[in-house]
């Protein structure tokens, strides 16, 4: 048995409502949850646990194109990403860039950084009016 | 892209911007079986602010799903161009005659008149500048909007600069503190004025938090400094009536300040066409099916009041297209028989008058944040609420029973505190 002392406490946002209710994990030296306060709903406990150990974000971010009607393409990963990996998805679309025209869901980057999940064009992006 | 130039003199119904507003009244119009519709927009494609909103979250009332926001513009373009519809990009409409002869301008047509058997405004809004809050200090380059500083990045591959403060914790702000630190620049705070903020809680979590930006509630910007460009801006906690104290000022270094102070409804064509404005909305008063104060002219979206989700936007215009098409051909709905009226707590509520003869869906925004509630529809109904917070909309479907044994002509519609009984003292 552990003792209060030997708990880490870590506090979330929860970000379910308006609400905005203030969550505490507390884990054991194992790493594992022990309890999960400050909830008013399943949904806020259910968030605090998944917040606590396996973090994801929509990623959505733009790359270059060429010979589009704008200078940038709205993509963005077809799942749910590891919060970790943000800033390496986004350093590596960073570097990419397409030609115009490009149609909504075509796939810009597969399999991105070894993983199941695309990123994918979020429009159209026709090519730019050569007369404009 | 789709300038016009076959323009005919005559359409059933003219829409007046092709936001998501607009988008949708054409859509329904075209639905509810007329047969000539004209979209017009001074941009030069349909989707309105949703095409630089690359960010998701889009659509989850409407579609059942989470979509970015250029997703969501192009499931309503796409559903449109289905049907048989003149769109006119890179266009201005200059003026709306209470006959509804609609003057537009464009490169591809120059300046024509076209005759609308109705016209549906979705003009959208624009943001509060710097000017409306009267921030002292001098001119330099590097003060905008957070929804140019938008286009900017998502649209138009632009950086407004190397380091931004932002000002205004709406969610444009929030989400613009993220682009920007994912964009390489450096965030060092949202200032707030109010001493909560104002965007949504998962835009705090995953706009700040999940960067380390520091939210600073209860503080504003009360000086830009620079002559050229932005140099510094310095900061002041506010108290209770919002009075900066400039004995705890300090400054903060930054070529760019980003103001996400607010949305205005873009109603220039509506005060032209003296339409009835709602004050406590700033958009035009409308009747249960959007039409405004003139006949054959309604109005839906942000032009009417500012919206925090974009399905609502969509479902209003549906309801705004379906009887624009219903008033030219000749099948509108009995006319309202009861005026809806703010209660203390509610700052202001759309639509203004309803019908008891079918179910409508009533918006409203409350003047302050309350626990534990009850929203109440004069004495005929009544329901609780967890919670209410000014920064989301509440809405209420008023079904024809609630109305089945009330005869009056008028009904306020309040949100107020439920006290619990034996609850203990805070």
């Amino acid at each position: 048995m552990s003792t209060d002392n030997d708990l880490q406490t870590t506090q979330y946002l929860c970000i379910g409502c308006p609400l905005g209710c203030r969550l505490e994990v507390d884990e054991d030296p194992a790493g594992d949850i022990v309890e999960i306060r400050g909830f008013s709903c399943r949904k806020g406990k259910t968030f605090a646990e998944r917040e606590h150990t396996d973090p994801r974000r929509m990623i959505t971010t733009t790359v270059g194109v060429t010979g589009g009607l704008w200078a940038r393409l709205p993509v963005h990963a077809t799942e749910e990403m590891p919060k970790h990996q943000m800033w390496d998805v986004i350093d590596l679309l960073r570097t990419v860039s397409v030609t115009a025209p490009v149609a909504m869901g075509d796939v810009v980057v597969a399999g991105i950084l070894g993983s199941e999940v695309d990123v994918v064009a979020s429009r159209d992006m026709p090519a730019a009016d050569p007369a404009a | 892209m789709m300038s016009i130039t076959n323009l005919q003199d005559q359409y059933d119904v003219v829409v007046v911007g092709a936001g998501p507003g607009g988008m949708a009244a054409a859509l329904a119009a075209l639905r509810t079986g007329v047969d000539s519709v004209l979209m017009v927009d001074r941009e030069v494609e349909p989707g309105g602010i949703l095409n630089q909103c690359i960010h998701n979250g889009f659509g989850l009332h409407h579609f059942g799903e989470e979509l970015t926001g250029p997703e969501y513009a192009q499931r309503f373009l796409t559903d449109l161009l289905d049907h048989h519809i003149d769109i006119a990009t890179d266009c201005y409409v200059l003026d709306v005659t209470p006959d509804r002869l609609v003057t537009l301008m464009s490169p591809s047509v120059g300046v024509r008149q076209v005759l609308a058997g109705a016209v549906v405004l979705a003009m959208g809004a624009r943001e509060r500048t710097r000017g409306a809050i009267r921030i002292p200090g001098r001119r330099p380059s590097g003060v905008m909007t957070a929804g140019l500083a938008q286009k900017f990045v998502n649209q138009m591959g632009l950086l407004p600069g190397r380091r931004a403060v932002i000002l205004g914790s709406g969610d444009i702000g929030l989400i613009m503190a993220r682009r920007m630190t994912l964009e390489g620049v450096e965030v060092p705070g949202v200032f707030e004025i109010m001493p909560h903020a104002n965007g949504l809680t998962r835009n705090i979590v995953q706009c700040l938090h999940d960067f380390d930006i520091p939210l600073h509630l209860s503080t504003t910007v009360v000086e830009i400094h620079g002559r050229d460009r932005v140099e510094k801006v310095t900061v002041a906690p506010v108290d209770e009536r919002l009075q900066p104290d400039l004995s705890r000022a300090r400054t903060i270094k930054c070529d760019t300040l980003l103001a996400s102070i607010g949305l205005i409804p873009e109603n220039e064509l509506s005060q032209k066409l003296g339409l009835r404005i709602d004050p406590t909305t700033a958009g035009p008063v409308v009747s249960s099916t959007m039409e405004t104060s003139r006949d054959g002219v309604f109005a839906a979206g942000n032009v009417v009041h500012i919206h925090d989700l974009v399905d609502f936007v969509s479902q209003e215009a549906l309801l705004a297209g379906e009887n624009a098409a219903r008033y030219v051909t000749g099948r509108r709905p009995p006319a309202d028989n009861i005026k809806l009226n703010a209660g203390t707590n509610v700052a202001s509520v759309v639509p203004h008058t309803i019908s008891s003869d079918r179910e409508h869906t009533v918006y409203l925004r409350v003047r302050h944040p309350l626990e534990k509630s009850w929203l109440r529809l004069g004495e005929v109904y009544e329901k609780r609420l967890r919670y209410v917070v000014p920064a989301e909309m509440v809405s209420l479907k008023v079904r024809p029973r609630f109305l089945e044994h009330f005869h009056g002509d008028s009904l306020t519609i309040d949100i107020v505190p439920r006290d619990e009984p034996g609850r203990e003292e805070m």
